[in-house]
């Protein structure tokens, strides 16, 4: 197709895709250079919502900076909340009790659950389908209901606490998860029957953006992205953290590299995920969801540090560098849409640009988090 | 001619053509919001009169009420223009549809000829609304808005003439009347004569989704691709015009479907059900406003097409059949009727 683009005529035009655009879900800028439909350069601005977050994190204690990870992805904010206890508790040396680590599991995939089913609606709607997302909303309402009873918040959490969770889950929650969860899977039947079985759908989708596993290596793209191109990696099972060795879940990779194979990679990360609930309700044991013995105020052995979890777009890291004060000397998130996002210039070179539109839909783009 | 009567007759018809296009089109609004509504599990408009009825109202009055805004460098007869261009013709068209036997404006014996012509004139609206309103959004939508209307013209006319072929008029009242009686005399269904009817109602259903910008096939205003493509630029009545417009022509498109394939004012069931009556306008009406929700049902369900496939849709499979559609019930038509 790209060379079909290039060939056409010399006619070309610049198109401002964005910052206000319905299909960027964000303030996300796209130059595009066209050539009547065809994209010959898409170029990426980033930068309408930087918050200097990593900077807040340098002159903000430990304990102060914990409210901002619910602010960078604010559709899975509890992998952030995750990933950031998680380094402070290696750097700091603090024990977690088991249960809190079986209710941080809990509610970090419930939340991934939510996520995914938000960006299932959007993408649908990005490719003019519009009824599916007040359909993946309702069920995501249901996840929001059983955090805001356990966070106290529907969407940017600051729920754990460095050596274990703010609070002890409710035995209806856990009951109202297993619930929800029947409810889901019985759900998904119809959510494959409407869209992912379409026939306009899978014409919109298969064999379109295609994104190699080379492409993913030069980014750095992660999580679905990179599971859809055939790799297997996901730092649940590669770097195991929190209990997730202890739990029998697969990890769903799909080899064709085209968008279909990361909706596929996402639909069925919501099936694994709640497998990953189930066995971990089933598994969790009784007792005290905080560290007994947690300093008020943190000061970590100097040092550098990094801890990367499994977010629901991918791989996200954080380093924080210590030097021996209340405070990180450095900290530096890696955000798993930014390296997402940076193929998209090779990648919807030479694409229509209704195909460039669902290639982008099919990176789950959460642009707070690219610009943090 | 007899002035003295037929200019009040024609007042009437005037004005009654106009109520009908306008009513349709602002309640159509409320009917499809109302429906997506209930697709998406929502309730929908509710707040404005019982159900939301007089939603359509407020949304006309909060229209009339903004101010038309006219964007730099925008060529601004023709932004004008283009909006009148959209409305006007589809009311043009609501002069040759037969409601019932009598009930017709005017009764011109080359009606769908006068049809096709008018219809044609909806594509240069956006055509002109895209160029003139100087943004790049609107003319990319203008640009695929042609090249699919041309593309789905060409298989709705052929279509068309394979029903002028069985029937053997333009007259749509006489290409009713060739239907009469019990719904397996419809030209929709094989046992009329010609067993092609079912394909030929399809193909034509699907070119009157394209030709109306209808989804899956509402590539000029794919709002997550061209925001809302030619019409992008206009605010106020202009955008009215526009949508009132386009919602006119589902009430053609339904309404020339009805006519063609499913025996317009006709009873599907004149002797099982005598009470019903054996014709009647509100027939016409029933078999119409299904269509139309047929219409809605399909928009809130599929995701959109790409220009692409569009395109080899109908030059690849709706052209070459139609074609191949036509030489077979001419050949019907010659050796059988």
């Amino acid at each position: 197709m790209s060379s079909q683009a290039l060939s056409q005529n010399k006619e070309r035009f610049e198109l401002n895709l964005g910052p206000q655009h319905p299909a960027t879900h964000g303030v996300l800028r796209v130059k595009l250079l066209m050539d009547g439909e065809y994209i010959v350069n898409a170029e990426p601005v980033l930068g309408y919502i930087h918050r200097m977050h990593e900077l807040m994190g340098e002159n903000r204690t430990w304990a102060q900076y914990l409210p901002n990870m619910g602010r960078l992805d604010y559709l899975s904010a509890l992998s952030y909340n995750l990933g950031y206890v998680e380094l402070v508790e290696k750097m700091a040396g603090i024990e977690v009790p088991e249960r809190a680590e079986y209710i941080r599991v809990i509610t970090t995939e419930l939340n991934r659950i939510s996520s995914h089913l938000l960006w299932f609606g959007a993408f649908v709607l990005d490719l003019g389908g519009f009824t599916p997302l007040l359909y993946a909303f309702d069920d995501r309402e249901q996840i929001l209901d059983l955090l805001e009873a356990v966070t106290g918040a529907r969407l940017t959490y600051c729920y754990f606490r460095f050596g274990g969770c703010y609070n002890d889950v409710e035995d209806n929650f856990l009951s109202g998860t297993l619930a929800f969860i029947k409810r889901l899977r019985s759900r998904m039947p119809m959510y494959h029957n409407l869209v992912t079985k379409n026939v306009i759908l899978m014409q919109r989708l298969e064999g379109v953006g295609p994104i190699s596993a080379e492409m993913c290596r030069k980014y750095g793209a992660t999580g679905p992205v990179l599971r859809g191109s055939g790799v297997n990696y996901d730092v649940r099972k590669n770097e195991p953290y929190s209990i997730y060795p202890e739990i029998d879940f697969d990890v769903p990779v799909y080899h064709e590299c085209d968008s279909m194979a990361r909706y596929n990679v996402r639909m069925d990360e919501i099936d694994q995920c709640m497998r990953i609930i189930e066995q971990a309700i089933a598994k969790i044991p009784e007792g005290p969801v905080m560290a007994e013995k947690v300093p008020k105020m943190i000061k970590p052995e100097p040092g550098d540090y990094y801890h990367t979890v499994e977010a629901a777009r991918g791989s996200f890291g954080i380093r924080a560098v210590s030097d021996g004060k209340n405070q990180a000397y450095r900290m530096k998130l890696r955000s798993p849409t930014f390296s997402n996002l940076s193929l998209y210039q090779e990648a919807s070179k030479g694409m229509l640009l209704a195909d460039a539109l669902a290639l982008m839909g099919s990176l789950d783009l959460v642009i707070p988090e690219i610009d943090r | 001619m007899d002035l003295g009567i037929n200019v009040v007759e024609m007042v009437i018809y005037l004005v009654g053509i106009i109520a009908f296009a306008a009513g349709n089109a602002a309640y159509l609004v409320w009917v499809e919001r109302k429906g997506a509504a209930h697709i998406q599990r929502r309730t929908g408009p509710k707040e404005v009169g019982p159900f939301g009825l007089l939603q359509p109202l407020a949304d006309g009055a909060k229209l009339m009420s903004k101010q038309i805004i006219f964007p730099d460098g925008v060529d601004k007869p023709l932004f004008m223009l283009a909006p009148l261009l959209a409305m006007v013709p589809a009311i043009m068209i609501f002069v040759t549809i037969p409601f019932s036997e009598t009930l017709v404006a005017r009764d011109i014996n080359i009606g769908l000829l006068m049809i096709f012509a008018f219809a044609s004139v909806n594509i240069l609206a956006l055509l002109i609304g895209g160029w003139a309103s100087r943004n790049k959004y609107a003319v990319i939508s203008a640009a695929r808005a042609v090249s699919q209307n041309v593309a789905y013209e060409i298989p709705m006319l052929v279509i068309t003439i394979t029903i002028v072929l069985i029937t053997g008029s333009m007259n749509l009242r006489e290409i009713v009347a060739s239907q009469a009686g019990p719904f397996w005399h419809w030209n929709i269904l094989p046992t009329n004569g010609n067993f092609l009817g079912p394909i030929t109602f399809i193909m034509f259903f699907i070119c009157s989704l394209a030709e109306t910008n209808r989804a899956p096939f509402d590539l000029g205003e794919a709002e997550s691709e061209l925001i809302a493509g030619f019409h992008t630029e206009y605010s106020s009545m202009g955008f009215g015009l526009f949508f009132m417009g386009e919602y006119a022509n589902i009430v053609i498109g339904a309404a020339l479907t009805t006519i063609l394939f499913l025996g317009g004012w006709y009873s599907p069931f004149p002797e099982t059900i005598p009470y019903l009556g054996t014709a009647g306008a509100w027939w016409f009406l029933v078999k119409m406003y299904l269509l139309i929700w047929t219409v809605v049902l399909i928009r809130w369900t599929y995701p959109r097409v790409t220009l692409w496939s569009l395109l080899n849709l109908s030059w690849k499979i709706l052209i070459p059949f139609s074609l191949l559609n036509l030489l077979a019930s001419a050949g019907l038509v010659k050796f059988l009727g």
